[in-house]
């Protein structure tokens, strides 16, 4: 099953590079992982998303919790939160496709943030299964260039 | 007064109650042994090699339950101890590795001597630090003294560049406790987590005590023993936790495991209620996981909880200082009445009857497992006993008795050749008074044989009992057993003489040949009481550890030295050799 690992950690250099060191080093899978300070600056956030059966996903969240550096782990997929991804792709229209393009983005609530003679750069966020249908929802041809920010989320319960 | 950064350091580590340092001199350090030359209280021992330092700081630890600490330079220094380091790491062992480092200006560029200390290790070490400011030098120690030394305990390492232990600061106090709000240290445990494991105890009509490691490291020997007596159960010990009950008490079934007794992993197998105690299910333990106790409810204590239900699933985890926990199970019996296990104690003593140690004797060669014995007899027990890695290691573990904790000391978790003579040395430093014998095997020894200048030097006295059987023997037992006895690359063609070693680094050496000679040697080896003695003991050069669980099998399914007869007294009716 695919979970949503939420760590908060002292802001150190090299805290990321334990966390991604163990992943590694345990043969734990990462599909996604997101870092950035909170709002205490001693402190960061990193969001991993991982896939495994509920021993690996045990192990896993006691494992980084052992790492000294980490203050918490939460399973967000054990419980209601919000998740999401931030998409910014670059994509192809031509005269005859852009009718077709500008319904797409409409359908999906993408917004396009720059606009080249013959391309878009195209921003939206949602959960990862959204962002997936949305670029689906094209031809290979038509998207240029793909990057993901990966998974973030909090947890519903204020 | 205003001080340097390789003062403060010094200084921080008397403050920590340092007595012994293992370490070796280089550029990034110098500053360091500067201020370490006017320090009295700290005693250095300079080694050979590194990871002889790192190893000797860890048999210090192994024997004295205090912190082990080493002090290397800057890039092959460190990378030289990092064997040391992994194989304290992997038996949780309390230890400060202190590494310099090239100046902060030049980290990332290559310098001289430059390895990414912090990088290389971070695997293998509880937790590291480089340290980026002088003023971070006391907080620094004191966190590193806390994080080795708490919970499951583990090496430490301090990376520290050369410009700080130059730059000057004015002197500080030591700070007086650590707050870290990432690492809390784990207590008592759980009063549910202990009633219902109580409960289950209470149920078992077939119980088993599988105490580890964590019995010692915990120093709950004590508590074990109370535990154990006041119920009355049967108890099994892994390698690593040899000693912390006593292997002469009736109770005892001995060690469990790939070369553990019979009784010990039938019982394992046939159990209702295994009871684990500071243990890890490693897979040496374990053998085929699919097998393992395949109808026992299992109870764990741990202070480690990322150690509980990694390898099997646990019925009832207890998570805690297993000092603490036992004297709560302990308490916590008192109001609970147990079976009766009276026939289950009669089919343990009809796996006992067995007597899975027994060996054939073959006359005109000296069997390893009666050296062992007979080095039993002249100690009466009561040696410290380190080991290195083999066939070896393994024969000590079985046919030396221990009665008391931190006097087995050996490399389980990453299976060391070389271990046993450094940790040998610092065991001797940690306890001057007792006894020290290291256990060795012509092929590892070799890996390490440049400590016993050093053992010349500071006059740790040890004596090494080589048993010398002209192979990797552990090596060539699989090849014999697995690769129809292809013994590739598992025989050396060229030894060197042992006696004339161990006297040109000025000690004495004794070449065994002829049982006849063996107790004679030992007792003169150790009558030497100031002197190092290497024992050579030419031992059978065939002769197999026994028993043995091959991989895939489960504790049922052992093999057992020579005896056809066997196939009979096997429950599971499997002679596998
Ligand atoms: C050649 C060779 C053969 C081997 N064959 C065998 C064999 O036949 N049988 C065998 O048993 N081993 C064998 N080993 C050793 C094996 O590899 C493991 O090292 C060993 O089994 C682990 O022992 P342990 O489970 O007691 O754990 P340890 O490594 O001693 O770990 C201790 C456990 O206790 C916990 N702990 C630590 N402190 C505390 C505390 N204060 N409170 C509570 N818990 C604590 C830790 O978290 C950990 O889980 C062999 C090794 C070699 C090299
Ligand atoms: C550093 C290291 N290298 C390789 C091994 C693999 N190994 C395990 S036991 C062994 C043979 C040990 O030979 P010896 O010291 O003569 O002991 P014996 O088994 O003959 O008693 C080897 C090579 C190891 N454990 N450690
Ligand atoms: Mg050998």
């Amino acid at each position: 099953m695919r979970h949503i690992i939420s760590i908060q950690l002292e802001n150190e250099a090299g805290a990321l590079s334990r966390v991604a060191g163990l992943f590694s080093a345990r043969g734990f899978n990462i599909e996604s992982l997101t870092v950035a300070a909170t709002n205490d600056p001693t402190l960061s956030r990193m969001t991993i998303v991982s896939v495994g059966d509920d021993g690996i996903i045990e192990q896993i969240v006691k494992q980084v919790y052992k790492l000294v550096d980490v203050v918490k782990v939460t399973d967000l997929t054990a419980t209601e939160h919000i998740e999401r991804e931030l998409l910014l792709v670059k994509i192809s229209v031509a005269i005859d496709t852009q009718a077709k393009v500008d319904s797409q983005l409409d359908h999906f609530g993408a917004k396009i943030i720059d606009v080249a003679e013959d391309a878009y750069i195209v921003e939206l966020a949602g959960k990862s299964q959204k962002i997936n249908d949305f670029l689906n929802a094209f031809n290979a041809e038509q998207i240029i260039e793909v990057s993901r920010t990966g998974v973030t989320g909090v947890c519903q319960k204020i | 007064m205003k001080l340097n950064g390789a003062q403060i350091l010094v200084n921080s580590l008397k403050k920590e109650g340092v007595s012994h340092i293992f370490g070796y001199p280089g550029g990034a350090v110098l500053h360091i042994y500067d201020a370490l030359d006017a320090c009295d209280e700290i005693k250095h021992i300079l080694v050979r090699h590194e990871q002889g330092a790192a190893h000797g700081a860890d048999g210090y630890a192994r024997a004295s339950g205090k912190c082990g600490v080493t002090l290397v330079t800057s890039g092959p220094g460190i990378t030289n101890a990092v064997t040391g380091i992994a194989t304290a790491y992997m038996d949780s062992i309390p230890m400060v590795i202190i590494s310099g480092q090239v100046p902060s200006a030049l980290i990332g560029n290559d310098a001289f001597q430059e390895v990414d200390a912090v990088g290389i290790t971070r695997s293998c070490v509880k937790h590291n630090f480089l340290i980026k400011d002088i003023s971070q030098i006391a907080s620094t120690i004191k966190k590193a003294f806390h994080i080795a030394t708490t919970g499951r305990p583990g090496p430490v390492l301090i990376d520290i560049p050369k410009d700080i232990t130059i730059a000057t600061i004015e002197e500080q106090s030591y700070p007086e406790k650590v707050e870290m709000r990432s690492y809390q240290v784990v207590g008592r445990a759980d009063a549910t987590q202990i009633s219902t494991a109580a409960t289950l105890i209470a149920q078992a009509k077939k119980p088993i005590i599988y105490a580890g490691g964590g019995c010692v490291i915990g120093n709950a020997d004590q508590e074990l023993r109370e535990f154990t007596r006041n119920l009355g159960f049967p108890i099994t010990q892994t390698l690593m936790g040899l000693g912390a009950y006593p292997a002469t008490d009736k109770q005892s079934l001995g060690m469990l495991g790939m070369h553990g007794t019979y009784e010990s992993n039938m019982a394992m197998h046939g159990s209702d209620c295994v009871i684990a105690v500071g243990a890890r299910f490693d897979d040496r333990v374990t053998a085929n996981i699919d097998k393992f106790c395949p109808t026992a409810k299992i109870i764990h204590i741990d202070i480690d909880p990322a150690s509980i239900s990694k390898n099997v699933a646990v019925d009832a985890p207890i998570v805690g200082d297993v000092k603490s926990v036992l004297v709560d199970l302990i308490t916590a019996m008192k109001d609970r009445s147990t079976q009766n296990i009276d026939s289950w104690w009669q089919q343990i003593d009809k796996w006992r009857s067995v007597d899975s140690m027994a060996y054939a004797n073959k006359p005109g060669v000296i069997k390893p497992q009666r050296v062992i014995e007979a080095l039993y007899e002249v100690t009466k027990g009561q040696s410290i006993v380190t080991s290195d890695v083999g066939q070896h290691q393994m024969w000590a573990a079985q046919y030396y008795p221990f009665d008391e904790p931190r006097r087995w000391i050996n490399s389980g978790g990453l299976g060391t050749m070389g271990f046993g003579l450094p940790a040998a040395m610092g065991a001797k430093l940690a306890c001057p008074d007792l006894d020290v014998a290291c256990v060795t095997g012509e092929g590892s020894i070799q890996m390490m044989t440049q400590e016993l200048s050093t053992m010349l030097q500071y006059a740790t006295p040890v004596k090494i009992i080589n048993l010398n059987n002209g192979y990797l023997g552990m090596v060539r037992q699989w090849q014999e057993f697995f690769y129809e006895k292809r013994y590739s690359m598992s025989y050396m063609e060229a030894l060197p003489d042992f006696v004339k070693l161990a006297e040109s680094y000025g000690h004495m050496g004794i070449k065994v040949e002829q049982e006849s000679d063996l107790i004679p040697a030992l007792i003169e080896a150790f009558k030497q009481k100031d002197r190092t003695v290497f024992l050579d003991i030419i031992t059978d050069s065939s002769e197999n550890v026994f028993p043995m669980i091959p991989s895939g099998a489960g504790h049922n399914e052992m093999l057992l030295a020579g005896r056809d007869e066997m196939a009979s007294t096997n429950d599971a009716g499997l002679n596998l050799v």
